[in-house]
Parts: C-alpha cells; sequence; structure tokens
C-alpha cells in the first residue's frame, strides 16, 4: 500500500539542486527581456509616451505601446451553471475584464501602460526609466477609510459577472425573531487589510511564436486556463497556443487566475517575431496582480441561556476595481459553520481605483473565519462557557443553510484530540507570565467547502519493463501533486514509486483543471486512479483474468488472495502491446449528490505578548482536522503547517497598505511588506488528522487540505491574545500600536 | 584610476575558469549566472535583497548574488546550488532537505541550502533558535520553516560526524 | 540602472582623488548602492569599488585603549570579532540584529553608516513627492502614513527616520567617524554624522562629495552595554524603535549612562537629559529610571499616527538599560 504513507517527494532531488526550472529560467534564440512602463497614478488619461530618450539606451530594441497592440478578444467565462444567463459573461480563468494598453484610460495605480523591450535585461530596465509619460490626472475613487460607517456607506451590490459565483444575499429563518430572543448577544466589526500572495517567484511568461503557433512558458496554477484566455484574446484557435509550466514557484492563488502580464508577452513576441520573456518584478507583482482585499464583516451572533445560536447575521463588504466586482464571500463561513435556526447574510463591494483582488490563500472561509470564529469567542466569554463547549454546542449535524447531509464529518473526534494534543481542558485559566511575556491560549474551528474541479482526462501507461507514465495537464506549484499521484498509481498497481514518473505542466497532456481551491487531490487525483485502474483491468484481461477479482503487488499481477502471480512483463509478452494505455476521469456530478462537502478542523494556539513593548509571538499551536483519507501524511503535514503560518502571517504581520493620498500601495516590495521569517516559527506546531475516509466527496476518499489550515488561525490568535491581555483586537494584523 | 563601460571578467564558478568579456557593469553576479552561464539555480526573488532566494556562496561566505556587480567579483570564487554537492552525490544538506520534507514549490530551496550550507560551517548551529535565526535571511513563502529547521539540524549532525 | 563606468581602487590616494568628481560614488559591500542605482535614488556616473582597498578591512586595538574597525570590515566580520563581542556587545548585538545573515556578510561597517531612510515613499518604485528624492516635491508622510515615522527632530519637509542599527550603537559609543578627503580628513562623532532634516532635507549625513570613511574608532571598552530591537517580525527587519545602553556602574548605582534610540529621527536620538539624570541612580528602582527617560521625551513630537511611539521609545530605553546592567563587567 502506497496511499497513506509518508512517501518523500519525488521532486526533491531536482528541487534541492536547481536543475528544476521555473518560467524565467528557459531561454530562446534571439530572446527578448521585456520591461512594463506602468502608471504612476490611480485614474487618468495618458495623453502622451515619449520613447525617444528609451530608444536611445543601447540595446533597447523597441517601446511598445497602446498604439501598437492589436484588439484583444473578449473572454467568454464558462460558469459553473450553464444554464444561467451569465454563461457569456467574462470571468475566471480570466482574472479581469480589464485589458490593459487598450486605449489611453488608467483604472490603476501601476497599469501596464508601455513595454520597453531590450537586447539586454540591463537595457530594457534603463530604457523604462526613460519613458516619458504624459497623462491627465482625474480624481480616483480611494478606498473608504478602514472603519465600518464610511464602508457601509461606499459599499454597492455586486453586479453580476463571472466573478458572482454565488448569490450575494442569503436568508434562512426568522433572524428577527432570533435576535429579540437571545439572552446574550455579540455585535462587533472585524477588519482585515489586503493582503498579496507574495510567492517568492514572481511570475514570468516566455513567449515564442513558430507559424502562427504560441509556446507559452508561464509561471502558472493552471496551463490550461492560461491556453483557454490567451487563445481567446489574441483570437487564435486553443490548438494554436501550447502552455508549459513544469514547476511553478509558489502560487496561493496569485497564478491561479490569468493576469493582462501573460497575454501582453505573447502580443509582444507576435509584433516583434521574436521570443519575449516578460518577468515581473516584484514591484509589478504588486499592482499587475492581485490580492486578497481588504474587507470589512460585521457580525452579529445571538443566543440562548445555553449558547445555542439563534440567529446570526453578517455584512461582508470588499474591496474591488472599478472595472469588475471581484466579491470575496466569508459568509460561507456562517452559512457552513454552526446549527442555528435563522441566518441573514449579505455580501456586498466597495469600488475604487485599485489593483484588481483575486483569491488568496485562504479564501472565503479564510476571512469568514477570521470574523466568525472572533465572535464566538466573544460570545462564549459573554456566556461563561468555555470557547470550546461552545463550538460543540453549535455543532452542526446537518449542513446549516440547506439541510443536507455531510458527505463525512469528523470535527468532533478532530475537537476533542486536537484539545488532548494542545492540553486545552488543563490550561491554565489564571493569566500566566513568562518574563515580560504575557501567555493567553485561544482556539477556532477551521473549515473549508470543498471546491470540486472536472478532470477531463488522465492517462496511466503500463509499460511492459512493469514501469509506468502518468499524463497529465496539471502542474506543479509545490502542494505535493508530484508525489501523491505516483503514489495512488503504484498502489493499483503494486510497484515502487520509483517506477513511476509523471509528466504534467504541459497542454499537451491530457486536460486537467486548475492547482487552486484545494481541488487537485480530488479531481487529478480521482482521474490518475482511474486510469490506473483501467490500466490494471486492461492487463487483467490480457492476463485471462476478471479485472474486478485482481490486485497487483510487486510487480505481479493475481487473483485477489492468490499467491505468486504472473508479472507484468510476462503478460505483455504474449502479445503485440508495448505499452497498456489506462484512461481516468473525475466528473464532480457524479459523486456526492445532495450531499454537503466541507472540511473541518479546529486549531488551538498559546501565544506571548510583550505589551511594554507591543509584541506577539507564537509559542505553539496544535491543528487536527478532519479532511477525509490523507493520501500522503509527510505533504500533508508540510501543507497544515505552511497554512498556520500563512494565518500567522495573516493575524500578525501581513499587509498591503492602501496609500490614502497617492492611492497605491505604500510599498511594493518585501521590505516594506513584512511577511513571516523562520525565526517567526517555533518548531512546537503539531498537525493530526482524524482517521476519515470520504467516499462521496471524490473516490480517492480524501478531501482538499491546501487552503483548510490557513482557516481560523487569525481568530485563534486574537482570542489567545484576548487571553493574555483581556485587549480584543477586531482589526488585523495586531501589530505593536494594538497592544500597548 | 581607469574607468570602463565594458569589462573583462575573470572569475571561477563551481570550480570552473570563466572569462567573460564585453561585460556591462551594470550587470549583477546573479543576472551574469543565470543569463550569461544558464544556471538558473539561483533564483530573482525580489532583486533587492529582500528575499534570499539569490543566495550563493562568494570565496566560501554566503551572499546575496542580486547585491553584487558581477564585474566586482574579478577573480573571485563563487559557488552556486549547482556546484554545492560533488559530483552526482548531493551535499548533506541537500540530502537532509529531502529527508525531511524542507521544501514544497522549491523555488527559495537553492537559496536556502546555500544558506544552511554556510550557516553550518559558521557554526550557528547551537539550538533551534539560532538555527531560526541565522536562516531568516531566506523568506518561504510556503512556509516549509518547521521542517527547513528539521533539515538543517540533521545535517549539521551529518557534517560534522 | 543607469548606465556607468567602474574601476577599481587600489589605492586611498587616487580613491579621494577620484571621488572629489561630481556623480562618483563609492561601492564598497553594494547592499545599499546597488537598490538606488535600480530605483534611481542616486545615478552616478562612474563607480568606485572600495572593496578591496588595503588596510580597510582591519579590527585593531589601540594603543591608549579603544579599538579601530576598518570601514570596509564586513558587518558579520565586526561583530563576531572576539574584542567587540568582550568589549561592546551593544554593537555586537545591534550588527546582529541588522539585515540578513548573507546582507551582513557584503555589508561593511563604513557604509552601514551612509543607509537612507526606509521611508516607504522614499524607497517606492516610482518618484513620489518626498524632499529627500528631489527636494521642493513636499513630504508624502507627513499627511500620508507615518506611523513608523520620526517622533524627534523631524520638519514638515521630512518626518522620516535613520534605520542603521549600528549607527544607534556607534552613537550610545561616543564612536568616531573617521574619514580622508582630497582636502584633508576628519574625525566626526558618531552622535552628529547624520543630519536632521532642520538645514537641508535632501542631506542624510555631514559628508562631502568624495569623502570617504576610512575606519570607526570605539573608545574605551563598554562590556556593560546592550542593544534592544522592536519590530514586528522577529528577524531581517527595520526597527519599529531600538535602544542602545551603554553603562558605568558602581555596585548597582549607575555612574554614567549612554542612551541611544533608534528609528525615531533622522539621526540616532541619544537621551541627554535622561543621561544626566540616570547618573547616581539606582538600578533596582525602576521609577526613578522611568522619570529620568521621561525627561529626554518632553521634546517629542508625534505625527498624526504615531503616538504610540514615544511610549513604546521609553520602554525601549528602560529594557536596554535593564539588559545593559545584566551584561558581565
Amino acid at each position: 500500500m502506497m496511499i497513506s504513507q509518508p512517501v518523500a517527494r519525488p521532486d526533491g532531488g531536482v528541487k534541492v539542486t536547481g536543475r528544476a526550472r521555473y518560467a524565467a529560467d528557459y531561454f530562446a534564440p534571439d530572446l527578448l527581456h521585456a520591461v512594463l512602463v506602468t502608471a504612476p497614478v490611480p485614474a487618468g488619461r495618458v495623453t502622451s509616451i515619449a520613447v525617444d530618450d528609451a530608444l536611445a539606451e543601447k540595446g533597447v530594441v523597441r517601446v511598445l505601446t497602446h498604439e501598437d497592440m492589436p484588439k484583444f478578444g473578449r473572454f467568454a467565462s464558462p460558469r459553473a451553471e450553464p444554464d444561467t444567463q451569465m454563461q457569456q459573461a467574462e470571468g475566471p480563468p480570466a482574472a479581469q475584464s480589464f485589458m490593459p494598453m487598450q486605449g489611453n484610460e488608467i483604472r490603476h495605480e501601476g497599469q501596464p501602460l508601455a513595454i520597453v523591450l531590450g537586447e539586454t535585461l540591463e537595457a530594457a530596465e534603463a530604457g523604462a526609466r526613460r519613458v516619458a509619460l504624459r497623462y491627465e490626472f482625474a480624481e480616483p475613487e480611494l478606498p473608504a477609510p478602514p472603519e465600518w460607517t464610511a464602508i457601509d456607506k461606499a459599499a454597492v451590490v455586486p453586479r453580476e459577472s463571472g466573478f458572482l459565483f454565488l448569490e450575494p444575499t442569503f436568508t434562512k429563518g426568522e433572524v428577527d425573531r432570533g435576535l429579540s430572543n437571545a439572552a446574550a448577544m455579540v455585535e462587533a466589526v472585524y477588519l482585515q487589510p489586503s493582503r498579496h500572495h507574495n510567492a517568492m517567484e514572481p511570475s514570468a511568461t516566455l513567449a515564442e511564436w513558430n507559424d502562427g503557433e504560441l509556446t507559452l512558458h508561464d509561471a502558472t496554477q493552471h496551463v490550461y486556463g492560461v491556453r483557454q484566455v490567451l487563445a481567446a484574446r489574441l483570437n487564435i484557435p486553443a490548438e494554436k497556443v501550447r502552455v508549459i509550466s513544469r514547476h511553478t514557484g509558489g502560487g496561493f492563488g496569485g497564478k491561479g487566475w490569468i493576469w493582462p502580464h501573460q497575454v501582453l508577452a505573447a502580443a509582444a513576441a507576435r509584433i516583434m517575431q521574436r521570443p519575449v520573456r516578460l518577468a515581473l518584478s516584484r514591484a509589478n507583482a504588486y499592482s499587475c496582480l492581485g490580492y486578497q482585499p481588504r474587507m470589512a464583516q460585521k457580525i452579529v451572533l445571538a443566543a440562548d441561556r445555553s449558547g445555542k445560536l439563534t440567529a446570526v447575521q453578517q455584512d461582508v463588504v470588499n474591496l474591488t476595481t472599478v472595472t469588475d466586482d471581484f466579491v470575496e464571500f466569508a459568509t460561507e463561513a456562517s452559512k457552513g459553520l454552526y446549527a442555528t435556526p435563522a441566518m441573514r447574510l449579505s455580501q456586498r463591494v466597495e469600488r475604487a481605483n485599485v489593483a484588481m483582488p483575486t483569491p488568496l490563500r485562504a479564501p472565503v472561509e479564510g476571512p469568514g473565519t477570521w470574523a466568525l470564529e472572533s465572535a464566538m469567542d466573544e460570545l462564549a466569554h459573554r456566556l461563561g462557557i468555555d470557547p470550546l463547549d461552545l463550538r460543540l454546542i453549535n455543532h452542526a449535524d446537518t449542513d446549516p443553510a440547506t439541510g443536507q447531509p455531510w458527505s463525512s464529518k469528523k470535527l468532533r473526534e478532530a475537537y476533542e484530540e486536537g484539545a488532548r494534543l494542545f492540553g486545552w481542558r488543563e490550561r491554565p485559566r489564571k493569566p500566566q507570565r513568562d518574563g515580560d511575556w504575557l501567555i493567553g491560549y485561544g482556539m477556532a474551528t477551521c473549515s473549508m467547502g470543498c471546491f470540486r474541479n472536472p478532470t477531463p482526462a488522465a492517462e496511466v501507461r503500463l509499460r511492459r519493463d512493469g514501469t509506468v507514465l502518468i499524463r497529465t495537464g496539471t502542474q506543479d506549484i509545490g502542494t505535493g501533486t508530484l508525489t501523491i499521484f505516483p503514489q495512488i498509481a503504484a498502489d493499483v498497481l503494486g510497484l515502487p514509486m520509483e517506477k513511476v514518473e509523471l509528466e504534467m505542466g504541459d497542454t499537451q497532456l491530457p486536460e486537467a483543471g486548475p492547482t487552486y481551491g484545494s481541488s487537485s487531490t480530488m479531481g487529478v487525483g480521482a482521474a490518475v486512479l482511474a486510469a490506473a485502474e483501467d490500466a490494471r483491468s486492461q492487463l487483467a484481461r490480457l492476463a485471462n483474468l476478471l479485472p474486478d477479482e485482481v490486485e497487483m503487488q510487486d510487480g505481479h499481477i493475481r487473483r485477489k488472495g492468490a499467491a505468486g502471480g504472473q508479472t507484468i512483463a510476462d503478460v505483455m509478452s504474449h502479445t503485440d502491446i508495448g505499452e497498456i494505455i489506462g484512461s481516468g476521469s473525475f466528473d464532480p456530478a457524479q459523486h456526492g449528490k445532495g450531499l454537503a462537502m466541507r472540511t473541518f478542523g479546529a486549531i488551538f494556539m498559546e501565544v506571548g505578548v510583550d505589551p511594554g513593548l507591543g509584541l506577539l509571538r507564537l509559542r505553539r499551536a496544535v491543528g487536527s482536522y478532519s479532511a477525509g483519507r490523507i493520501v500522503n501524511p509527510r505533504t500533508a503535514r508540510s501543507q497544515m503547517t505552511g497554512g498556520i503560518i500563512w494565518g500567522w502571517g495573516m493575524a500578525a504581520i501581513e499587509q498591503s497598505r492602501h496609500e490614502p493620498v497617492l492611492g497605491r500601495f505604500l510599498s511594493k516590495n518585501l521590505s516594506g511588506v513584512a511577511i513571516p521569517v523562520n525565526a517567526d516559527i517555533p518548531g512546537d506546531i503539531i498537525i493530526h488528522f482524524v482517521d476519515e475516509v470520504d467516499e462521496h466527496a471524490s473516490p480517492i476518499g480524501g478531501k482538499g487540505i491546501g487552503e483548510l489550515g490557513a482557516t481560523g488561525v487569525a481568530a485563534a490568535v486574537a482570542n489567545a491574545v484576548f487571553d493574555a491581555t483581556g485587549k480584543r483586537i477586531r482589526e488585523l494584523p495586531i501589530t505593536p500600536e494594538k497592544l500597548l | 584610476m581607469n574607468f570602463h563601460d565594458r569589462h573583462l571578467l575573470r572569475l571561477r564558478v563551481n570550480g570552473e575558469d570563466h572569462s567573460l568579456s564585453d561585460l556591462d557593469p551594470r550587470v549583477t553576479l546573479l543576472d551574469l549566472l543565470r543569463e550569461r552561464l544558464h544556471l538558473t539555480g539561483t533564483k530573482k526573488g525580489c532583486n533587492f535583497g529582500e528575499c534570499g532566494a539569490c543566495t550563493v556562496h562568494l570565496d566560501g561566505r554566503r551572499v546575496n548574488a542580486c547585491m553584487i556587480l558581477a564585474v566586482s567579483c574579478e577573480g573571485r570564487e563563487v559557488t552556486t546550488i549547482e556546484g554545492l554537492g560533488n559530483g552526482d552525490a548531493l551535499h548533506p544538506v541537500q540530502q537532509a532537505f529531502i529527508d525531511h520534507d524542507g521544501f514544497q514549490c522549491g523555488f527559495c530551496t537553492p537559496g536556502q541550502v546555500m544558506s544552511a550550507a554556510a550557516l553550518i560551517e559558521e557554526g550557528h548551529t547551537g539550538s533551534d533558535a539560532e538555527i531560526r535565526e541565522w536562516m531568516s535571511g531566506n523568506l518561504c513563502r510556503c512556509s516549509a520553516y518547521p521542517q527547513i529547521v528539521e533539515a538543517v539540524r540533521a545535517a549539521a549532525g551529518r557534517v560534522s560526524q | 540602472m543607469t548606465p556607468f563606468v567602474y574601476a577599481r581602487a587600489d589605492s586611498l590616494g587616487d580613491t579621494i582623488a577620484a571621488g572629489a568628481a561630481p556623480d562618483s560614488a563609492f561601492l564598497a559591500g553594494g547592499t545599499e548602492l546597488l537598490n538606488w542605482l535600480r530605483l534611481g535614488i542616486a545615478e552616478p556616473t562612474r563607480i568606485i569599488d572600495i572593496s578591496r582597498l588595503d588596510g580597510l578591512d582591519q579590527i585593531e586595538a589601540l594603543p591608549g585603549g579603544g579599538l579601530t574597525i576598518g570601514a570596509v570590515t564586513h558587518l558579520n566580520d565586526v561583530a563576531q570579532h572576539a574584542l567587540v563581542m568582550r568589549d561592546y556587545p551593544v554593537l555586537s548585538q545591534a550588527i546582529l540584529h541588522a539585515a540578513s545573515p548573507q546582507l551582513r556578510n557584503l555589508a561593511t561597517i563604513g557604509g552601514n553608516l551612509l543607509q537612507k531612510t526606509r521611508c516607504a515613499y522614499f524607497r517606492a518604485e516610482e518618484q513620489l513627492p518626498c524632499n529627500k528624492r528631489q527636494l521642493g516635491s513636499g513630504c508624502s508622510a507627513l499627511h500620508g502614513i507615518n506611523d513608523n515615522h520620526a517622533i524627534f527632530g523631524w520638519t514638515k519637509d521630512c518626518v522620516a527616520t535613520q534605520p542603521s542599527d549600528p549607527a544607534v550603537a556607534l552613537a550610545a559609543l561616543d564612536a568616531v567617524v573617521v574619514t580622508a578627503h582630497r582636502s584633508g580628513g576628519r574625525r566626526i562623532p558618531a552622535a552628529e554624522f547624520h543630519l536632521l532634516p532642520d538645514t537641508r532635507p535632501e542631506a542624510d549625513n555631514v559628508l562631502q562629495q568624495g569623502e570617504l570613511i576610512t575606519a570607526i574608532e570605539l573608545p574605551a571598552a563598554a562590556p556593560r552595554s546592550a542593544y534592544l530591537k522592536v519590530r514586528e517580525r522577529e528577524s531581517y527587519e527595520y526597527a519599529i524603535v531600538s535602544a542602545a545602553a551603554v553603562l558605568e556602574m558602581d555596585g548597582q548605582t549607575i555612574r554614567r549612562a549612554a542612551v541611544a534610540l533608534g528609528s525615531v529621527a533622522l539621526r540616532p536620538w541619544r537621551l541627554s537629559t535622561a543621561e544626566e539624570q540616570l547618573a547616581g541612580t539606582e538600578l533596582g528602582d525602576r521609577e526613578a529610571l522611568s522619570t529620568a527617560i521621561e525627561q529626554s521625551f518632553a521634546e517629542a513630537r508625534p505625527l498624526s499616527q504615531n503616538a504610540y511611539k514615544i511610549e513604546l521609545a521609553k520602554t525601549a530605553a528602560l529594557r536596554a538599560i535593564e539588559r545593559a546592567a545584566r551584561m558581565p563587567s
């Protein structure tokens, strides 16, 4: 059995030696280096772009402006529900409908206005500094000050588009009655700043045209999405676009959808008839790509004396750009987490001249649990009930929004086992001190929805020599896909990992969905499983065995329970087939109909607060999760600790600040925007998975885990800070000025 | 003093002597390694000394290659991730990163490994806290920090044996 | 980067002669200069590489007590030098709290003092209104985001702070910056090296064009000294506030104290008034220590968003003093 084994990552060898190649590591003969010239103001109109000085730089070949660009095509988003009128709307996988360099309008600071192409990077960079822009400044719409009254006033109902995945409002039961009958109530506003993905690899694209066909080496979480969107934008058939992404240097949602720079690189290469590499600068990565938008959430929780919720009301407003309404559905957490007879939830947006937001690890329930799980802690203290008990009291045995049964849920076990590992029940109730540090304990529930992508096809080729090749057009962003897909195939075919090869990250391979939304294990994993089983069945037939009655082990196929068996080579030598091609797919509609699906967990944290210096430090944490079968506990542990550290960053460190006058992000670099470093993270982080198999979500038995770990954490930290200091912090991140 | 706008640069990279002519003095060591020598294991994460992805060894000391003008490396010895191991054999730090799952996407990994190898030579492995502090010049957004510390601790043990 | 020509210096005399030409810049560790070149903060046409100048990377005891540190000695080599660790822990600690191990292997002690402010408006990839970027363009931080800006010595022309950690330690140690220039060298007290924005907001320090730092001199040993740095993440980040304390003790009584704060002004900020009152104070008397520190904050002026830094700085000063007192003498 390979599944559930802590197998080491097969990509280790290439990654620790520098042989793993990322988009910017590719070369092409006659390569041109592209550098973007971007808008210095958030709104206005370009009146002229003088390029002579730039062209005078030695090595600068050309400066492209909107006048050089072709008219880009519209991209019609395939909606999840194809029968709605929104079928033709712009939307994902295109990150935004607005395409820069199509005219002279400026919609946000940092918007690409010109592309400088140079024989060397040094020339292109120097040239970009010499491009003289003239523009008319227009009064921008700026983000409201970060407080509820102003944000509430600026908020509007989002318009229909491909980005509006769900209804913006949801009601159930009689909220007003629930509120008026309450014995205890919490009403509070929770704020969080915009935050960027800050993947270590800045997005990069190498575009090459040959006879009207485009090849792209790209940093992406979705090679097929890049192909789809580029074909539409460039008005060419999808078959003419090949996208390759062998390794992507971190995604976290930032490379999930397709951004303008990918289109611009391809367009520039077509104009120049030369390969073009556009590697975004770190500064570009702040305004040419998305971010999790600044959000305000007003939440009201009402409960009876026993702690049972009687009503939940939540109003969420997120920032978005003027041209597209990105909606961050934080209300999903409240919809799915606790049993309550009444709910009234709403999502609105606040439009401003800012770049377009996008999903960021963890979207939706990430922000949602920040508000909900903080409010639950406040409610627990108001009622004098232990925060963990309050959650147990309100445990949702069925989906609170729909009443549907769960595909599987072992949250009670996750609470219990997590609490035991942490020592939650035994934690000191009196204020604790360690020198200058006040010690506090906090917990929160973690949860993510189950985002399942169809996987049209995956291939497993079983060769005569007993080796296997898996072919799938999914991609490696570090989450562990390179490990678990071979594991799944090896498991079915009874072979050691070394015999299994995996080819992915190329649109010449069978189509797969994106690597985001914690969806790859369920989707691609299930397709690989099906393909491996298909290969095994074909082999069984060749061996004159009934496919349903065979097992494979140590390179042999045999009737289940029988001894010995025939080797793969023996079976295949009776035929003239060089290899067996198994194929498989995954269609979520065929699995778990009528069931509600979520992943769950609990996070327990111990923090230290130095109130004299305003410092907040993590001391230890326990994460305990109910997420179905864990294919590889080793890579899964890394996913969960990674998620917790992302949550820590959200809680204590990260923010991309909107400059209130200039309408730009204040800092567009990694010294002005802090993310956690090694010294921030203690070794004492325990990850626990409840023993569970969810056969409904996917034949793999597992669900997604990439985002789950990042939910709940910010609230758990704020709750621990309250425990340590008595201060309730409702605005992230919890920085020194809030703790003094 | 003789100022030039193009230079001849001689340096040793991963044990091999290079002589590079017509070098623009604006070229950083990072861009020289990547764009001229095609040693792309050294990564450009920020180009401002703020992430550590471009960490290499210069005359045996770990440095950020993005903060160095290549021309200033005349006569010096550079080791990159491609030259750390002994031929096909992995350096103990490289092996430890695999054994302890010290990476995810792998983009910061060459810098982490180069930093860790130097840190062990420097003797900053007295405690996990010391390792964490002396590994803090290398950001890892996948946040494999706990596993990186485990890998460095293990490799330090192996190196010292 | 704008094109430039480059030369490696091999003698001090040639260096200061060449450096006197306008638009020349010295390159030592490069960890600041390269970023200025990339951002257009500086656009020199000639770069003089001084990193291999003979004799500028030595640390030696001075005959009458004290230590001289060559200007291009790398930060890690200063911090981990046996004499610095033993006799000047405040400097060793300050350096080890700066930047990252890799950067400290490149950056030099002389170059470190020449760091420019970390004000986000100043460091932006686009040139924003900022009198340090372009005199007369105004100060964006004054009415913008200034929660991490100055509480001492600012003017409406500039509210930024000086970010160097070592500079704070050197100010508290009464170190001397030794320079060479075509018209003769100077000895500049470290605490007076950086300029406040009151006269020339575009200038960072007292150096003239072509003036080269050759050494830092430390006075007699200061074993009872310590550095404290407050920042939201644990490492590899600039300070919100830092404090350096140097004490001389008679038993449990302070005989002489020198305290400097970092990241509160455009220069390391000595708490001179407090220092006078600290002399003669008992270490165990926290209230007396606090009262003494309080004296130096009469001149503190918060901006619209950074009043919290005043309380923070007082606590940092107090903690640094207590930490220094615990150092073995």
